[in-house]
């Protein structure tokens, strides 16, 4: 029950972040890029990956419990897959197919490198 | 109450992916259970998304609570990127590619069958209200 309260506040706090990103980019930079999404899996990546080699380093005490909440709940539900492959299929609706390779491209390569960098740099 | 519905949806999301993951854990090392929750996640999304905009309008709360909050916590990028480096790290590089590729192929395929299904709805809604009208 611990751990799933512990997911659940990080779920929480992960959501409404992702949110809030979203809407205050999209409210300032009304550029037709997915771009909030695309920072906000780039930075998440990071983080997860910065937690899953300090965490221990980190708490001590209870690196289990803030690997529930921070990694699994706040990280998981902080970035999103659904959302980027619905902006996906909505650029390949509109026909813009350069955008959408390109979204795909730096969705992937930025991803996986900054969760290299969290894990080994 | 748009940060309410969210913060309801992240909660119940977040839950929910730790439950199927815990439930399903991987097969012979490979994350199984990420890979089945981005694509149905993906695929449930756009259906939504698509459906909820063309046809079947529904309160912004509770589509911003169950897309932004709800769908969008229960599916992960972090998660499939750190799982791809771990395969990489255990010298599983074929499993690594097969998870990076299959995750990414299916989860954007997953989203296209979830936008045609809504929109042949749609269609469906259409066609269904036009019979009853006067010629």
């Amino acid at each position: 029950m611990t751990a799933l309260f512990l997911i659940g506040c990080g779920g929480i706090l992960g959501a409404l972040a992702r949110y809030g990103i979203s809407k205050w980019l999209g409210e300032r930079m009304p550029i037709s890029f997915p771009l909030a999404t695309l920072l906000i899996n780039v930075s998440g990546s990071c983080l997860l990956g910065l937690l899953t080699r300090h965490i221990a380093l980190w708490f001590p005490a209870a690196s289990p419990g803030a690997m529930l909440f921070a990694g699994v709940g706040f990280c998981g539900a902080y970035t999103t897959f659904s959302t980027f492959a619905y902006e996906m299929t909505m650029l390949w609706r509109e026909g813009r197919f350069a955008v959408a390779a390109l979204y795909l491209g730096l969705t992937f390569v930025l991803g996986m490198a900054a969760a290299a960098a969290g894990l080994y740099l | 109450m748009a940060y309410l519905a969210v913060a309801l949806g992240g909660f119940t999301g977040a839950v929910l992916r730790y439950l199927l993951s815990e439930w399903m854990a991987t097969w012979h090392g490979f994350p199984a259970a990420t890979l089945l929750i981005n694509t149905s996640g993906s695929l449930f999304l756009t259906w939504f998304y698509t459906y909820t905009m063309e046809r079947f309008p529904i309160h912004p709360h509770l589509r911003l609570g169950i897309g932004t909050g709800l769908v969008g916590a229960f599916t992960t990028y972090s998660t499939y990127a750190v799982e791809t480096w771990k395969l990489v790290d255990a010298r599983a590089l074929g499993m690594a590619l097969a998870y990076a590729t299959a995750s990414m192929g299916l989860s954007l395929a997953a989203a296209g069958v979830g936008y045609r299904l809504a929109m042949r709805q749609s269609r469906l809604r259409w066609a269904g209200e036009g019979e009853g009208e006067a010629p």
